[in-house]
């Protein structure tokens, strides 16, 4: 029996404006939307053409949850952003020619091609370097949270997983701390159904994930994560709880992985007709049908945007490419920090 | 100076500088309202209040990794672990996220891991362990394991102040029993300066934390032999200080390591690597170790002293050096 709340879709331009976003906004959220989805579509091209190493990772479905949770940010918030979510990078202003050299390991990557794929974030946007390790990054989000509480800063800490990694004890043990020091931080799952090869029956026994935020004492709610505005709703409210001192929300995004868990995997233990059923539900066909229907996105719009976009992708795939591999004379440069390394926006 | 034990200086490195730096805050099990399980903490809470001095729920995890986040932040926390033993839970936010970020995201992770650590007291396998060695293998970790009072101030107020993660081993068995006179003002000890505990001219010991002391008391029958012992206490391991190890050997011309960890790739395999590299020429002797044997620690106080290296142990090594 499901106990978390069940998010209502947004429906009009009125439920819109009332969550507080104009016309720009959301035509801002679609470009976003479109440059997460072209910098890896463009990213599975550069993998095709051997030029990027290891394995490439999408977040194909996922666009509107990543977005939509990183619209309701606030510029100090912070996060810990996972491999499916390219929108909040792209919504935090990252600039896609780095992602590219991130991709390709190359010099100007945020990691200098010491780590690979979305294995990056860019601090002084408040973003923190996920590692493999998926659920390990639900602590450091916590951390983030309890300092800000410490400081009694009004800045919420939000922190990126997925139904995998919620069976893991990291997950329990930082929604523990988090939970009953009624800490700022909104955990936010990125339900895409399928932890490589396994379902979610299990992963979990409870319906959704979100259930479980009751046990830990703070609200669940799933919303539909193909439904950019809905999610944006949800994501606002639990970080504007968070930051009254309202404590934690466990906000689960429902999507379907639409690709394999990377890209040398087709997939093939997914039922076709789930794939059918979720395409209906493709997140950007799905808004850019929504803004032609409520705020008149013209076809001039539209293409203002969609050629801004393409642009914008080739420009910093040719950057990316000028970009040169890492010396490996550096290589154990920077195992440690020196004091200027604290010289951050945190650290001030 | 006042007298102060082990312990003590502990706690007065940590509240010198909780009350010279807000940001730093102490976080872990039964640390706030019991003032922690080995009375480090006592009275804490009361000056610093609850939100800096934060009892955590039982969860390593949580607490280690919340430091990290923390210190993204701009926080300087330390955390306890209860014992030594249970920072195996916390494994993965030291090693996984603590110590790459800084490498491979460009982010400082300014940590402090308090680390109860050592046997003697019949704390069977879980509470006894000496687990520095597994994280001097980890690059981004450092690793500091003081055996005097002094340096149990000066130290704590470096990892502080260090922006690494830090992993401090306080040795129990030193807690109450030593005590020293330390210096009232704040100072800090440099991380990776080993420190001369007693110079000798026949036999170099290189040893750590509470293996210092015996080491002392084995040198003193030596020195009745007439053989003169140098004592080299390495206060850290990571990094550790290999040129003052070097010297010392160059001068003696032969070695023993000792520690209370176990043999098999304990840290002072790597110190008698090191040695072999760079000052084979200069032995008059094959090295020698004296650690625990290959086995957990034990309980029952006949098994534990037939673990931790006892004084007789280190005298019968010594022994043996001179004579070859």
């Amino acid at each position: 029996m499901a106990i978390a709340r069940e998010a209502e879709p947004v429906g009009s331009l009125t439920d819109a404006k009332e969550a507080g976003l104009d016309r720009e906004d959301l035509l801002g959220i679609y470009r976003n939307m479109l440059i997460t989805r072209g910098v890896e579509e463009r990213g599975h091209i550069l993998y095709r053409q051997g030029k990027i190493p290891g394995s490439f990772y999408t977040g194909r479905g996922n666009e509107a949850a990543s977005t939509g949770v990183a619209t309701a940010m606030g510029q100090e918030d912070v996060g810990t952003p996972l491999h499916r979510d390219m929108g909040v990078h792209i919504t935090r202003g990252v600039e896609p020619w780095k992602i590219f050299a991130q991709y390709m390991g190359r010099q100007d990557g945020p990691t200098h091609g010491r780590d690979g794929n979305v294995h990056m974030a860019d601090q002084q946007l408040g973003m923190i370097a996920m590692v493999s390790h998926l659920p390990a990054m639900l602590p450091v989000a916590v951390g983030c949270a309890l300092a800000f509480r410490i400081r009694e800063e009004r800045r919420v800490a939000v922190a990126w997983f997925g139904e995998g990694a919620s069976a893991r004890g990291d997950t329990h043990e930082g929604m523990t701390l988090a939970g009953t020091r009624k800490l700022p931080v909104v955990f936010v799952c990125d339900n895409n159904q399928w932890a490589y090869s396994t379902p979610t029956h299990l992963e979990f026994a409870t319906e959704h994930v979100a259930d479980r935020a009751q046990a830990y004492g703070f609200e669940g709610v799933v919303v539909d994560g193909t439904d950019v505005l809905a999610v944006y709703r949800e994501a606002k409210r639990a970080i504007e709880k968070a930051r009254n001192g309202g404590g934690p929300t466990l906000l689960e995004c429902l999507t379907l992985r639409m690709e394999g868990h990377a890209v040398h995997d087709d997939a093939f233990y997914v039922p076709k007709v789930m794939f059918e059923k979720w395409a209906e539900n493709d997140p950007i066909e799905r808004f850019r049908t929504w803004l032609r229907d409520n705020v008149d996105m013209t076809d001039e719009d539209e293409e203002e945007i969609t050629g801004g976009v393409k642009k914008l992708l080739n420009d910093s795939l040719k950057r990316a490419e000028e970009s040169p591999m890492p010396d490996p004379a550096d290589l154990t440069k920077g195992v440690y920090a020196t004091p200027e390394d604290l010289d951050t926006p945190h650290h001030k | 100076m006042a007298e102060l034990t082990y312990l003590q200086a502990i706690s007065d490195g940590l509240r010198t500088e909780m009350r010279r730096n807000d940001k730093v805050f102490l976080i872990g099990e039964d640390v706030g309202v019991y003032g922690g399980a080995f009375k480090v903490s006592l009275g804490f809470q009361e000056e610093f209040g609850p939100w800096r001095v934060i009892d955590a729920p039982l969860a390593e995890t949580a607490i280690v990794g919340a430091c990290t986040g923390a210190a993204i932040m701009g926080m300087r926390p330390v955390a306890e672990m209860q014992f030594a033993d249970f920072i195996s839970c916390a494994w993965d936010h030291l090693v996984t996220v603590a110590a790459k970020q800084r490498w491979r995201a460009g982010t400082a992770v300014p940590i402090v891991v308090r680390l109860p650590s050592g046997g003697g007291f019949s704390g069977g396998p879980f509470h006894s362990q000496n687990p520095e060695s597994s994280f001097a293998h980890i690059p981004g970790l450092k690793c500091v394991c003081p055996a005097t009072p002094e340096d149990a101030k000066g130290l704590l107020i470096s990892a502080i102040e260090d922006p690494n993660p830090v992993l401090y081993f306080e040795h129990k068995h030193l807690y109450r029993r030593i005590k020293a006179e330390v210096p009232e003002e704040r100072y800090t000890t440099p991380i990776g300066k080993a420190r001369i505990h007693q110079e000798g001219d026949d036999i170099t010991v290189v040893t750590w934390g509470a293996m210092v002391y015996t080491a002392e008391e084995a040198a003193q029958q030596l020195d009745d032999d007439g053989v003169s012992v140098e004592i080299l206490d390495l206060r850290t391991i990571l990094p550790w200080d290999k040129a003052a190890v070097l010297e010392s050997v160059r001068k003696t011309s032969k070695l023993l390591v000792l520690h209370e960890d176990t043999h098999t790739g304990g840290f002072g395999a790597e110190i008698v690597a090191s040695v072999a590299e760079e000052a084979f020429e200069d032995l008059d002797a094959p090295v020698r170790r004296i650690t625990a044997p290959d086995c957990p620690v034990p309980f029952a106080p006949p098994l534990e002293k037939a673990y931790i290296p006892q004084v007789e142990d280190v005298v019968k090594g010594l022994r043996a050096l001179a004579e070859y």
